[in-house]
C-alpha cells in the first residue's frame, strides 16, 4: 500500500484494511459521543454495518483474484504485520462482514440507556471487536495473528461483561477470559513447533518447513486444543452457555456466528496450509470430538430453559458438525481422496456460513424477545407471535434453517456431510470403513434432535398463550431491529435456495486447500455433487413444488367448497377451564430427552415429603465435565494458593527472610 | 425431460391423491374384519373428506395464520413426498430435486409443522402431542436415513429413481442388508404413520394419543386436509417400502408400455400391504409412550445393523 495511491487501483487487501481502519474510525466515534445514545445508534452502528457490507463485497472479489501480500510498518520495530488476502481468508471475511452487516443493523435498535457500560464505550468495544476479526483471518504471521486473537478475545470479554454489575456477568466473563487464554497458549506454542527453530515466524516461513510427522503432530494438536477453546468444543465448552446468555443479544449473536469461525480458520488454516500434510488419525480424532460435541451440544440443548443457553448449547452442536466435516476432509486428504476431501470440506464451510446466519438470526431474535419482554426464561415467556408478528415469522425461518429442513441453508449443509459420509466406504482401512456407519447414523441423530430442540424453542418462546401476563404489553420491535432480522433471514433462503452458486465460491477455497473442488454444475439450479446418477438436490424446484401445491390446494379449496371460518374457544377435548399454566413448559418439552439421555447429565433430583406443608419438586441439570473436569482443577489451584497464600505474612522482617534466603539459595547453586 | 417423463410424473401425484384414501379405507376395512367387526365402505375416507370440507372450520381465537397454514403446509410436503417416491415409473422430472436425503427432510419439515401448529392453540393436549410427535420423530427420522442409507449404499447413490432401478435389476436373493432394512423400515412406518404398536389411529382416550392429540383443534376442511395428509403420508411410506423391498414392476425411462402395467401391479402391491398391516395391528397392542424408544432404538441399530453388514459382506 505504498504512498497511497489511486483508490481505483488498490487490492482488496487494501480495501480490507480501509474496511478496519473505518471501523476503527466508527468506534472511536463512539468514543467522543460516550452517552449520546442517539448519534451512536442512529449513526455509528449503520455506519459500522455498511462497512461490513463493503467487506462483504470486497472479500467476495477477492474470492476470485489470486493472494495478495501487504506488510504494514506496525508492531515492534523490526516485526512489522504481515498480512494475506486468499481465498480461505475471503471466505470467512466474506462470512463476517455478511453477518456483521445484518447485526449492526439489528444493534442500532438494540442498545439502550441503561445499567452498564455507556452506549458509546460499546461501540467502540463492538468495532475493535469486528476489525480484529476481519485481522485474524488476513493475519499472515504469527505475531500479527496473536496480536489480533488476544485483541478479539479482550474486546469481547468486554462486550460480555457490558453489563457488569450483576455478579453472574462478571462470573460468566471471567471464565470465558480464563478459557480464552489456556486457548491462546496452546496456539502460541503451535506456531513455536511451527517455525521449526528457524525464529522467523511468518506463514509462508510456516509454509517452507518440513516437519517430521511427530512434530506436526505436536503442532496439530496444540492447534487443535487453542482453537478447539476457541470453538467451544467438548470438553472446553463451558464458557460458551455462561457468556453467550451474559452477553448483549448482538454481541452474542457475534460470537457465536462469527468468532467460533474464526476458530474454525485457524484450524483450517494450520491444518492443511501450514502443514504440509495430514494424517489420518488426526481425521478421526477431529471427527471423534466433533460428533461427540454434536450430540452433547444438542443434547444439552433440548433441556435448557433459557433461550440464549439454549442457542449457545445448539453452537457447541453445530460447530461438532463442522469439526466433524474437518475431519472427514482430513482423512480424505491424508488418503490422497481429493475430490471426496472437497466434498466434505465444502459441507463444513458450507455449514459455517449457514450457521453464521441462521444462529445470528436467532440470537437476535432472543434479544428482540428479551427487550420485548424483559425475559430470558422459556418458563415466563409464551404467545409473542401475537404480539411481535414480524420477530415471530423472522425467527420461524431461523427455527427451520437451524432444525437442518429443506428448503433452507441448514439443510444443504447437513446433505452435503451426509453425502460425503455415504460415499466414504471407499477408505483403504476396512476399520474406517465400519465406523462410517455409525458416524453417519450420528449425525442422523444429532440432526433430528436439532428439530426437536428448535420446535421446543419456537414453540415455547412464541406459540401458544402467554404464561405471564404482561406479556400482553411486550412492544414490537423497531424498524432498525426488524431490518437487521430480515437481512439475516434472506441469507438464510438465499443459501438455501441458491447452493449452486455459493459452492462455486466455497471451491475457490478447497482448490486453494485440498486441490480439488466439486464437479461444476451441469445445470444451474441442480446441486450435484459427484454425479448426477449418484445424488442431486434441487432446492429452487423443491421450493416451487412445495409452493405450487400450497397455492394450489387453497385455491381449489375455496373454489369447490368454501373459506368460511369461525372463532369460538379452543375445544381442548371440551375442558372449558384451560390456562396458560396447562401448557407444556420447557422442562416439559425436555423431559424425554432427560429420560432418554440421562447418562449425559448430572441430575440431583429434590422431591417432597408427603409432610411438606409447601410442597417442591426441583430437577437440577448438570455437566458432568464441570463436575469430574472442571471442579477438581478449581479445587487444586484453590488448594495451592492457599498453601503459596502462606508465605504472605504482612511483616516486613518475613519477606526480608525470603529475600536473604532466595539470595543464599541462589548461591549455593550459582557457582563460578 | 421427456412427454413421458412429465406424464407420469402427473399420473403419479393423481394416483397419489385419488388412491391414498382408498388405502386408509382398505385398511380400516380388513381392521375391522380382523376384529370380528362389521366394516365400513371402503369409500369411507372419501366420504368423511367430503363432509369436513363441507362444514365451516371452527377456529380458537388466539391461533395465529401458523395454525391456519399449517395444514396447508403439512398437504403439500406429503403429496410432493409422494411425487418423488417413485411409485409408477422411475422416470420422473421431479426426481432429480430431491433425493433420498431430501424425502426425509420433507416429512421433517410436515413433522415440525404439525408440532408448531399444535403448540399454537396453547392447549394442554396440543403442546403434548407436538412433543409426543416430536420424540418419535427424532428416533423415527434418523432410524429411516439409515434404512434409506443400507438401500443406496449398493448403487452408491441416494437418488430413489437410481435405486430403485438397481435394486430391480438385481439376481432374486435375500440380502441381508436389505432383510435387517427391511424390518427396521416396517417398524419406522408402523410408528411415523400413528400405528398400533406405537399409536391408535381410532383412539379417542386422551392420554394415550399422540396424532390425534396433534390434530385435536383443527375442524373442517383444515381437518380435511390433514387427514388426507396423512392418507397421502401412509401411502408415500407404503410406496417407498415397496420400492425399495419389492421394486418388481415399476416402470423405467426406456419402457413406455411397463408404465401402463404398473398401475395395476401397484394396486396389487398396496392391496396385499395394505392386509398384512391390517393384521400386524391386529395381533399387536398398543405400548405404552416410555416403551416407543426401546422399540424405535430397536429399529435404528437394526439399520445400522444393515449397513454395517452391507460393508463387511458386500451384498
Amino acid at each position: 500500500m505504498a504512498g497511497f495511491p489511486d483508490p481505483t487501483r488498490w487490492l482488496a487487501l487494501d480495501w480490507v484494511l480501509v474496511a478496519v481502519a473505518a471501523w476503527l474510525v466508527v468506534g472511536l466515534g463512539g468514543l467522543f459521543a460516550l452517552r449520546k445514545l442517539g448519534w451512536v445508534a442512529k449513526v455509528l452502528f449503520p455506519a459500522g454495518g455498511a462497512v461490513a457490507l463493503l467487506l462483504f463485497a470486497v472479500a467476495l472479489v477477492a474470492m476470485f483474484s489470486p493472494a495478495e501480500h501487504a506488510v504494514l510498518p506496525l508492531g515492534l520495530p523490526g516485526l512489522p504485520f504481515h498480512f494475506r488476502l486468499d481465498p480461505l481468508a475471503g471466505f470467512f471475511l466474506m462470512v463476517i462482514g455478511a453477518t456483521a452487516a445484518g447485526v449492526s443493523a439489528f444493534a442500532a435498535g438494540y442498545f439502550r440507556k441503561g445499567e452498564g457500560t455507556p452506549p458509546g464505550l460499546l461501540c467502540l468495544e463492538y468495532h475493535v471487536f469486528l476489525a480484529s476479526m476481519a485481522l485474524v483471518v488476513v493475519a499472515d504471521d504469527a505475531y500479527a495473528f496473536m496480536v489480533m486473537w488476544e485483541t478479539m478475545a479482550l474486546s469481547s470479554f468486554f462486550l460480555v461483561i457490558a453489563n457488569h454489575r450483576l455478579a453472574e456477568i462478571r462470573q460468566a466473563g471471567y471464565l470465558y477470559l480464563l478459557i480464552a487464554h489456556i486457548g491462546a497458549i496452546g496456539i502460541l506454542l503451535s506456531f513455536g513447533v511451527l517455525q521449526a527453530n528457524t525464529g522467523d515466524y511468518t506463514f509462508a516461513n510456516m509454509r517452507a518447513q518440513h516437519l517430521s510427522p511427530f512434530w506436526a503432530s505436536v503442532a496439530f494438536l496444540l492447534a487443535l486444543f487453542g482453537f478447539g477453546a476457541k470453538a467451544g468444543i467438548v470438553p472446553l465448552h463451558v464458557w460458551l452457555p455462561e457468556a453467550h446468555p451474559a452477553a448483549p443479544s448482538p454481541v452474542s449473536a457475534l460470537m457465536s456466528a462469527v468468532m467460533l469461525k474464526t476458530a474454525v480458520y485457524g484450524l483450517l488454516r494450520v491444518t492443511f496450509d501450514l502443514l504440509p500434510a495430514q494424517l489420518w488419525w488426526w481425521g478421526v480424532l477431529l471427527l471423534a470430538i466433533g460428533l461427540a460435541s454434536a450430540l452433547f451440544g444438542v443434547v444439552f440443548a433440548a433441556v435448557q430453559v433459557d433461550m440464549k443457553r439454549l442457542l449457545a448449547y445448539s453452537s457447541i452442536e453445530n460447530i461438532g458438525l463442522v469439526f466433524a466435516g474437518i475431519g472427514l476432509a482430513v482423512l480424505f486428504s491424508a488418503y490422497g481422496m481429493k475430490p471426496m476431501s472437497a466434498l466434505a470440506l465444502t459441507a463444513a464451510l458450507y455449514h459455517v456460513a449457514s450457521h453464521a446466519f441462521f444462529k445470528s438470526l436467532l440470537f437476535v431474535g432472543t434479544g428482540a424477545v428479551l427487550h420485548a419482554t424483559g425475559q430470558r426464561s422459556l418458563g415466563k415467556l409464551g404467545g409473542l407471535v401475537r404480539v411481535m408478528p414480524w420477530v415471530t415469522w423472522l425467527t420461524l425461518v431461523g427455527t427451520l434453517a437451524s432444525a437442518g429442513l429443506p428448503p433452507l441453508g441448514g439443510f444443504v449443509s447437513e446433505w452435503l456431510l451426509l453425502q460425503s459420509f455415504l460415499f466414504a466406504p471407499g477408505l483403504p482401512s476396512s476399520f474406517l470403513n465400519m465406523l462410517v456407519p455409525v458416524v453417519a447414523a450420528l449425525i442422523a441423530l444429532v440432526a433430528a434432535l436439532s428439530g426437536y430442540t428448535m420446535v421446543k424453542f419456537f414453540g415455547v418462546v412464541f406459540l401458544g398463550q402467554p404464561r405471564e401476563e404482561q406479556l400482553a404489553d411486550a412492544h414490537r420491535a423497531g424498524w432498525w431491529e426488524r431490518a437487521g432480522m430480515v437481512w439475516l433471514a434472506l441469507g438464510c433462503v438465499a443459501l438455501g435456495l441458491a447452493p449452486v452458486a455459493f459452492i462455486d465460491v466455497i471451491g475457490r477455497v478447497t482448490r486453494q486447500l485440498v486441490a480439488a473442488g466439486l464437479a461444476p454444475a451441469s445445470s444451474g439450479w441442480l446441486l450435484v455433487p459427484v454425479d448426477i446418477d449418484r445424488a442431486s438436490y434441487g432446492p429452487i424446484v423443491f421450493a416451487l413444488g412445495l409452493a405450487t401445491s400450497f397455492a394450489l390446494a387453497f385455491a381449489l379449496v375455496r373454489r369447490l367448497y368454501h373459506g368460511r371460518i369461525r372463532r369460538a374457544a379452543p375445544w381442548d377435548c371440551g375442558y372449558p377451564w384451560q390456562t396458560a399454566r396447562m401448557q407444556d413448559t420447557a422442562e416439559g418439552f425436555g423431559q424425554p430427552i432427560r429420560q432418554i439421555f440421562e447418562p449425559f447429565f448430572r441430575m440431583r433430583r429434590e422431591l417432597p415429603s408427603p409432610f411438606d406443608r409447601e410442597p417442591r419438586y426441583r430437577v437440577i441439570v448438570g455437566d458432568h465435565f464441570w463436575h469430574w473436569l472442571y471442579q477438581p482443577v478449581a479445587d487444586l489451584v484453590e488448594l495451592l494458593s492457599r498453601w503459596i497464600g502462606r508465605l504472605q505474612q504482612g511483616r516486613i522482617a518475613v519477606y526480608l527472610l525470603y529475600s536473604f534466603l532466595t539470595l543464599i539459595g541462589v548461591l549455593l547453586v550459582v557457582r563460578r | 425431460m421427456s412427454v413421458l417423463g412429465s406424464l407420469s410424473q402427473l399420473l403419479e401425484i393423481v394416483v397419489a391423491l385419488l388412491l391414498a384414501p382408498l388405502l386408509v379405507g382398505w385398511v380400516n376395512q380388513w381392521r375391522a374384519w380382523l376384529q370380528n367387526k362389521s366394516a365400513p365402505p371402503l369409500l369411507q375416507p372419501y366420504r368423511v373428506l367430503h363432509k369436513l370440507f363441507n362444514k365451516e372450520s371452527v377456529v380458537a381465537h388466539h391461533a395465529s395464520s401458523l395454525f391456519r397454514s399449517a395444514p396447508y403446509v403439512v398437504f403439500s410436503c406429503m403429496l410432493l413426498a409422494s411425487a418423488i417416491i417413485p411409485t409408477l415409473s422411475t422416470d420422473l422430472p421431479l426426481a432429480p430435486a430431491a433425493d433420498a436425503i431430501a424425502l426425509v427432510g420433507l416429512f421433517a419439515l410436515a413433522r415440525v409443522f404439525a408440532s408448531l401448529a399444535a403448540m399454537d392453540v396453547g392447549t394442554a393436549f396440543g403442546s403434548m402431542g407436538a412433543r409426543r410427535e416430536m420424540l418419535i420423530g427424532f428416533l423415527a427420522e434418523p432410524a429411516l436415513l439409515m434404512v434409506l442409507f443400507s438401500a443406496s449404499l449398493i448403487p452408491r447413490s441416494t437418488s430413489l429413481a437410481t435405486i430403485v432401478e438397481t435394486l430391480a435389476h438385481r439376481e432374486l436373493a435375500i440380502y441381508p442388508s436389505l432383510a435387517f432394512a427391511g424390518v427396521a423400515f416396517t417398524m419406522i412406518s408402523l410408528a411415523e404413520n400413528a400405528r398400533v404398536p406405537v399409536d391408535n389411529p381410532a383412539t379417542h382416550l386422551e392420554l394415550t394419543m399422540i396424532h390425534e392429540a396433534l390434530i385435536l383443534e383443527y375442524s373442517g376442511r383444515h381437518l380435511a386436509l390433514i387427514e388426507w395428509a396423512a392418507s397421502l403420508k401412509l401411502f408415500a411410506y407404503s410406496c417407498l417400502g415397496l420400492a425399495l423391498f419389492l421394486p418388481w414392476g415399476i416402470a423405467e425411462a426406456h419402457a413406455p408400455l411397463e408404465l401402463v402395467l404398473a398401475l395395476p401391479v401397484l394396486v396389487l402391491k398396496l392391496a396385499i400391504g395394505g392386509m398384512l398391516l391390517a393384521a400386524l395391528e391386529t395381533a399387536s397392542a398398543k405400548m405404552r409412550i416410555f416403551r416407543v424408544p426401546e422399540f424405535l432404538g430397536t429399529a435404528f441399530l437394526l439399520a445400522v445393523i444393515g449397513m454395517l453388514v452391507h460393508i463387511l459382506l458386500g451384498v
